[in-house]
């Protein structure tokens, strides 16, 4: 039976009558992240995870929301749903549905490395495993995130100590708190003032608000010059070559995604310096993850999908896509402008 | 190699000069002179002959990655690059060495040539098995014989010149033939380049750094007096400088490779000139007086071994149009005028057929000189060069003495129907397009592809263009997309033949984008007949 179907609005749940992460308005929606391309206005009910709630209520004013604690279990129309840790960015969930004996698992976006910001990726068991591709190749395998950071800071401290600010781009929300948090526990706040643009101050509050201890980070327009010279800004990417840019003059600049894996990559947006920390399942991790649900049938909704369904079928899975509007067909270009897929 | 691929990996991840040429210098100044000499090679542009088939590199990294070949392919489709792609793939690395770069060189990368398959195969899983991720890039790219990074072997030259605190054209002569595919660099090697400035710096073959015109944008009246210039048609062939020293006959090339053997007619120049000369000019394919076509041309350039039979066929001949060094003097700073004039001497005395005297084109005013510069087309040339006549000759693309004066492209408005994703910067973005005119030969107006052009977008142009090539996907073919026609473009290229192998039946030389036309439907885009009229 299947428990999971596209429709025109979104994924959808036949006898459960409900959608996940729907593209166009519906009734009920139950929301994996908070993320744009995931959680979008106009539907009548949401439900999502309780840990989601403050930034969800940050991004999305007013909506009649209802959540669930990780692994609480409701029941509608004889369909047992519940919600576990993704390991994505705060509240980020996996949709469990359960229907006379059969189990699928919708991951919405996941990774199982370590993030200070969130609670950790929890394998499931499950017949049909929805995924997530957006790093499905082999080229995509992470560093240690805790190497990353330590390389974060090393040029910031050079950058310090030449006088330079040192502009980090990544996006608003989950990366910029998840580095903010990193760079707290690797001790490398000494180095200058945590400074951001405007558009995260107001998610770092949710994220305080929802018990996540986020260091202070100040609004760099509030900075003076000298101390600003000293500096690590936290900008969206959507801020490069906009002239808010221009208040630092000789900085350094950087991009925190997966993306930058690629040398081609980051050389395209012409940056000093590129930091593969992702808040997405690596190649190697995809395929622990999915080898670990136990399921049979594998569906891919966004990201490399081609290869990885062709990939999974020469394994033995009986594997197939959805066409999702989630963001993003693999293409660094695609996310980075539109700030929505924290890549 | 840890060394080097660190300044590879400092020099990569900065857009800055300043920081290059810092890191430069820091490199040069730690490195072992075996090490700094091949790292200079490979930053000035030196390629040794590919040592490892690239076949070959890919089905051992595909086995030792334990990948399909098909999902192989796809990762070199998304990186772009075939060393990065190798260097992601392969697993992690067991052990490390402490070889430097000239010792993987010489005692590594350079033996695999010519290697059997299957010992290159054993030989190259033991050496990933101690390189980490920066080491396997560099390593991938050694052995694919392709080595580029973002520095000029003009910040090389900089960088040396300023550690070893000498004048930068010194350096720059001394560079001259380094880089030849040949050459194996040696600690020696490094030495000299850094050497004190000596009074007998002129020995051996090497030519002179080549002085290079400009392109004229400005209007050419802004050039003053058009009585102060020597002007020349612009030659479609090699740019070379003809050397003779020491009884011995070199003829280099303007990126400076020796390609002596591929122009025998040309040895034979040089070996009736007198000791110590050395001339500038073009190399060109003739037919008779005349001068052929760069097609011709080109039939000799791939060409290593010279049959009797292919000279006889495309017979090449050196246009000269500078003396450098006469009796072993170095003439550069005189006059141009006067250089010209011993140069005519010297032509006429030698007497020698593949040598001929470009010559000057005499005209009153510059509003003459556009009218002769009409004739180019007919005449198989590009224009006209500009040469101030009381100026001594420089070096590179400086000063304002030569300038290119080009006739204008040709060019139509084409639709794009085909795009394909670019490599290195530009990978897993569509930047390399087919483009068709309107063909109503057969009744209904079709699109018959003509040229391919990559170049002339700006960089948020072709992001836009990549996004409309997505949405308007028709057919996929590998890395090859065919879109629903929407785009026009104007198209500029050099010239245009005819062409069997071409299914429009011509051929255009140096195709490349002039500009987006938005404003052009693409029912209003050129005909095959709008080209053809081109042909004459």
């Amino acid at each position: 039976m299947e428990l999971v179907v596209r429709r025109p609005e979104g994924l959808y749940c036949p006898p459960g009558d409900f959608f996940i992460d729907p593209w166009r308005p519906v009734e009920r929606a139950v929301i994996t992240h908070a993320h744009g391309d995931h959680a979008r206005p106009g539907n009548g009910h949401y439900l999502a995870s309780e840990a989601s709630r403050a930034v969800l209520a940050a991004r999305l004013p007013g909506i009649r929301l209802d959540t669930l604690a990780y692994g609480e279990r409701v029941v509608h129309g004889g369909v047992g749903l519940s919600l576990h840790p993704a390991g994505h960015v705060l509240g980020s969930a996996q949709v469990r549905i359960e229907h006379q004996g059969i189990v699928w698992v919708v991951s919405g976006d996941y990774k199982l490395a370590p993030d200070p910001t969130c609670a950790p990726f929890e394998p499931l068991r499950c017949t049909t495993f929805v995924t997530e591709s957006t790093f499905g190749l082999p080229v995509y395998r992470w560093p240690d995130p805790a190497r990353v950071v330590g390389d974060i800071a090393s040029w910031w401290r050079r950058n310090a100590e030449a006088n330079r600010t040192s502009v980090l781009y990544g996006y608003a929300f989950g990366k910029a708190q998840r580095i903010a948090c990193e760079l707290a526990a690797a001790d490398a706040l000494g180095i200058g003032p945590l400074a951001c643009h405007g558009a995260m101050l107001a998610l770092c509050a949710a994220y305080r608000a929802a018990g996540v201890p986020v260091p202070e980070i100040q609004h760099a327009s509030e900075l003076a010059r000298d101390t600003l010279r000293r500096a690590l800004v936290l900008a969206p990417p959507s801020a490069a070559g906009t002239p808010w840019l221009r208040r630092f003059g000789d900085a350094s600049d950087a991009f925190a995604s997966g993306w930058m894996q690629i040398r081609g990559a980051r050389r395209r947006r012409a940056l000093d310096r590129g930091f593969p920390l992702s808040d997405h399942a690596d190649w190697p991790a995809l395929n622990a993850a999915i080898e670990a649900t136990g399921a049979t049938r594998v569906v891919v909704t966004h990201g490399q999908v081609v290869p990885m369904v062709r990939w999974l079928a020469e394994r033995g899975f009986d594997a197939d896509a959805f066409a999702t509007e989630f963001a993003d067909e693999g293409e660094p270009e695609a996310s980075p402008a539109t700030d929505v897929d924290a890549a | 190699m840890e060394a080097f691929a660190r300044l590879y990996a400092d020099l990569d991840e900065t857009t800055s000069t300043r920081d290059k040429l810092a890191a430069l210098v820091r490199y040069f100044a730690s490195a072992p002179a075996d090490d700094a000499a091949w790292a200079v090679y490979f930053l000035a542009g030196g390629r040794p002959r590919q040592p490892v088939p690239p076949k070959l590199l890919r089905s051992v990294a595909i086995d030792v990655a334990g990948l399909p070949e098909w999902l192989f392919d796809e990762c070199h489709l998304a990186v772009g690059d075939f060393a990065e792609t190798l260097a992601h793939v392969l697993p992690p690395p067991v052990s490390r060495t402490d070889a430097g770069l000239a010792q993987w060189m010489t005692e590594r990368v350079l033996p695999l040539r010519g290697m059997p398959s299957a010992a290159l195969a054993v030989r190259l899983r033991a050496y990933w098995q101690e390189l980490d991720w920066q080491g396997r890039f560099l390593f991938g790219k050694l052995c694919s014989g392709g080595f580029r990074v973002g520095v000029s072997r003009l910040l090389v030259t900089r960088a040396l010149a300023q550690m070893a605190q000498l004048d930068r054209k010194l350096v720059t002569e001394r560079l001259v033939g380094y880089t030849v595919t040949e050459h194996v660099p040696t600690a020696d090697d490094f030495r000299a380049l850094l050497a004190p400035a000596s009074g007998d710096e002129r020995s051996g073959g090497r030519p002179y750094p080549f002085f290079l015109a400009q392109t004229l944008t400005a209007p050419v009246e802004t050039l003053g007096d058009a009585g102060a210039w020597l002007v020349e048609w612009k030659w479609d062939g090699i740019r070379a400088q003809l050397v003779r020293r020491k009884g011995v006959t070199h003829v280099w090339s303007r990126g400076e490779d020796l390609v002596t053997e591929r122009f025998p007619e040309l040895r034979t120049v040089g070996d009736a000139l007198p000791a110590g000369t050395v001339l500038d000019g073009e190399i060109v394919a003739v037919r008779g007086d005349d001068v052929a076509s760069f097609a011709t041309l080109a039939t000799r350039i791939g060409r290593k071994r010279v049959s009797s039979r292919l000279t006889a066929e495309s017979p090449v001949a050196f246009v000269a149009y500078d003396l450098l060094e006469s009796g072993g003097e170095d003439l550069r700073a005189r006059p141009l005028a006067e250089r010209r004039e011993r140069l005519a001497a010297l032509v006429a005395d030698v007497g020698h057929s593949p040598l001929r005297l470009s010559p000057l084109v005499h005209a009153a005013t510059w509003r003459e000189y556009a009218t002769l510069r009409d004739e180019s087309r007919t005449r198989g040339v590009e224009g006209f060069v500009l040469k101030r006549a009381d100026a001594p000759y420089g070096v590179g693309r400086t000063g304002n003495a030569w300038w290119k004066w080009k006739i204008d492209p040709m060019s139509v408005d084409a639709v794009l129907v085909y795009a394909q994703r670019g490599h290195g910067r530009r990978a897993s973005l569509y930047t390399d397009y087919t483009f068709a005119v309107w063909d109503a030969r057969g009744g209904e107006p079709a699109l018959l592809p003509f040229a391919k052009a990559y170049s002339g977008l700006t960089d948020d142009e072709t992001v836009e263009v990549d996004r409309i090539v997505r949405r308007t996907t028709r057919e996929k073919f590998g890395p090859v997309r065919s879109v629903a026609p929407t785009l026009v473009f104007e198209i500029a290229f050099e010239g245009i033949q005819r062409s069997s192998r071409h299914k429009a039946g011509v051929a255009v030389r140096f195709p490349r984008i002039l500009r987006w036309r938005r404003d052009k439907p693409v029912a209003e885009a050129d005909t095959l007949e709008t080209l053809q009229a081109l042909l004459r």
